[in-house]
């Protein structure tokens, strides 16, 4: 198969609407948010792609950092940044349709922040 | 000024496969506003990596969904194979790709029976229902199961297809190609159904490219994105066409899908001339490190697993990203501005499969 | 204007015979490779533990004291990985769904596999 080349970029969170904006201007359009907890980071990826190309842009927050939506440019990233918010605890800031942690409803309260589960000898399945 | 009332849609209606929840704001029988609501079928998917290793992993890979099943558990496959640096044999790659038309194939057949089934044309939908048999038989003959296939693993796949069953799978195709004509034909020319679906559901192409849409919704709307013609797999050695349509309402999204049925089968015969002999697996050894995100077109657009290893026989993280979750904002607006009566007609027209988009 | 597209299509079907099959008092569909329940020789498994631990709905315990062997049949999904790791082979996959029950249970199979004897050491010849 042919791989297909992709880039991801480190930035700051500060930097963030600017990279965004770069991208809405040339026409890519967003394909994913996606948040990943290493250690006591969070890493939040955001892919763009036109005419499949693909491209990447991380940023790296704590938990208490309160990250700015991009909902300006792009009015579907509410899809993400509410399901971001529901299981990681991540805030975003100016969001056009905010659930107030009522989109994706769940027993725990932001379950993927809990630390990983670990296995024991002995545990019963 | 006419007051406004909220009527909910869902989470459990008869046209609708998989629980979703929609606020409908309504003046006077048309619709103002929607505000959708999910987690109804949530099931924890991704923090299931932590406790099974990354070889078990596609046995759950591919339970996220019972429609799309085999090109989840190949997507996930491709996604650790390119962290490793795994290189597949040939024969492997062409039988995913048999595999993954044929789920196409059913995929296709069971929304045109269910969107039928919207706009009350039930014999229709018991025909298309049927049609669809003979491809799950097909599943069970070649994998030994009709609706998670279980084909898929890390380094290539399990189980081989025989020549022989490959050459008469070939002439049954054209009996199969026969009854799916007459099937569309009734679709896409009968007046009764072009007057429930022309003209509904309209959504532009700016709009259908910047709010995300993908699959037959944006291909519906003149935008021509197939994820197949990115080359994974063994698609880039076949010709894959990229069907579109240009009206964007729901009729041009029917007639998409319709048409693909035919790409589909088209495929298969190309794919079936072109396998090479061989082995079908390679030995893996080693755990991922690295990340990688694996994109492969599905029925209903582009999925994307993002998955991301450390060494480890566990994984990081798996994110898998499904077509319906992006699929919703222009779902919400389609719906603004249409009757209250074009409502499930409009849901099902972007093909909603919300165990995948939930996980 | 075209209308009544569907008609050919609806008389043709009712005048053929129903594709539909009158399960459960017909049987259902199967071909040689359908998965529908694991069965195990027991007197071919040497209690290694491999099914138990690729087992990915943990539905397989083995107990090496009592040399028993169960297997929780609403927990399993049928995926064949221990039939395909069995060292021995001693896991086949019948085509038969398994019945339906009213209570959750084990099904327990005692293992009567007995490890053959190591021959005995001939004494060096002088």
């Amino acid at each position: 198969m042919t791989p297909e080349k992709q880039t991801t970029t480190n930035i700051d969170v500060g930097k963030l609407i600017g990279s965004v904006e770069r991208f809405r201007n040339e026409g890519y359009r967003l394909v994913q948010i996606g948040c990943t907890k290493v250690g006591d980071l969070y890493e939040i990826n955001y892919s763009f792609d036109k005419d499949y190309h693909f491209e990447n842009i991380r940023i790296a927050v704590t938990a208490d950092t309160e990250v700015p939506s991009i909902s300006g440019m792009y009015w579907n990233s509410f899809v993400y940044e509410n399901e971001m918010h529901d299981l990681f605890g991540i805030q975003v800031r100016g969001m056009n349709i905010d659930f107030k942690g009522t989109f994706i409803r769940t027993a725990v309260k932001f379950p993927f922040s809990m630390p990983p589960v670990t296995i024991t000898k002995g545990d019963k399945p | 000024m006419s007051k406004q009332i909220i009527v909910p849609f869902g989470p459990q209606h008869p046209i609708l496969p998989e629980p979703i929840h929609l606020d409908l704001v309504l003046e006077d029988e048309r619709v103002v506003d929607v505000i959708p609501s999910i987690g109804y079928i949530h099931r924890g998917f991704e923090k299931l990596v932590e406790k099974r290793e990354f070889t078990e992993y596609t046995y759950i890979a591919e339970r996220t969904c019972g429609i799309c099943s085999f090109i989840h558990g190949a997507t996930y496959c491709q996604g650790i194979e390119q962290i490793m640096n795994i290189e597949v044999p040939e024969r492997a790659e062409y039988l995913r790709v048999i595999w993954s038309e044929f789920s196409r194939l059913h995929s296709h057949l069971l929304w045109l029976g269910c969107f039928a089934d919207s706009f009350g044309f039930e014999n229709l939908f018991m025909g298309a229902w049927k049609t669809r048999e003979r491809v799950l038989d097909f599943m069970e003959e070649t994998t030994g199961g009709r609706v998670i296939q279980g084909a898929s693993k890390i380094g290539g796949v399990r189980r081989d297809i025989s020549s022989g069953k490959l050459d008469q799978m070939v002439k049954d195709l054209d009996s199969l190609d026969h009854e799916m004509k007459e099937l569309t034909t009734v679709f896409l020319h009968d007046d009764s159904i072009r007057h429930r679906l022309r003209n509904v559901g309209i959504i532009s192409r700016e709009d259908a490219y910047h709010l995300g849409a993908v699959g037959p919704t944006a291909r519906g709307s003149g935008v021509a994105i197939d994820l197949r013609k990115s080359g994974y797999g063994a698609y880039d050695r076949l010709n894959v066409p990229v069907v579109t349509d240009s009206c964007g309402d729901c009729y041009s999204r029917c007639a998409v899908r319709a048409k693909e049925l035919f790409t589909s089968t088209d495929l298969i015969r190309q794919a079936v001339t072109k396998i090479p002999d061989g082995p079908v697996d390679v030995k893996v050894t080693g755990a991922p490190d690295g990340e990688y995100f694996m994109r492969a077109e599905q029925p209903r657009g582009e999925l994307v697993h993002y998955l991301k290893g450390n060494g480890t026989k566990f994984l990081v993280r798996s994110r898998i990203r499904t077509p319906t979750l992006t699929n919703i904002p222009p779902l919400i607006k389609m719906l603004q501005g249409c009757e209250l009566a074009d409502v499930p007609v409009i849901v099902l027209s972007i093909d909603p499969c919300i165990s995948c988009t939930e996980r | 204007m075209a209308f009544f597209e569907m008609v050919k299509t609806a008389l043709r079907t009712v005048l053929q015979k129903p594709v539909t099959i009158l399960y459960p008092a017909q049987a259902a569909k199967k071909t040689p490779l359908s998965r529908g329940h694991v069965t195990i020789d027991e007197s071919r498994c040497i209690s290694c533990g491999t099914c138990q631990r690729k087992c990915p709905a943990q539905a397989i315990v083995i107990s090496k004291e009592a040399k028993t062997w169960q297997i929780d049949r609403l927990r399993c999904v049928v995926c064949n990985s221990c039939v395909d790791t069995c060292p021995v082979k001693c896991l086949f996959m019948d085509t038969q769904y398994s019945s339906p029950v009213t209570a959750r249970s084990v099904e327990i199979v005692v293992i009567t596999y007995v490890k053959p004897a190591k021959p005995e050491k001939k004494d060096e010849p002088t």
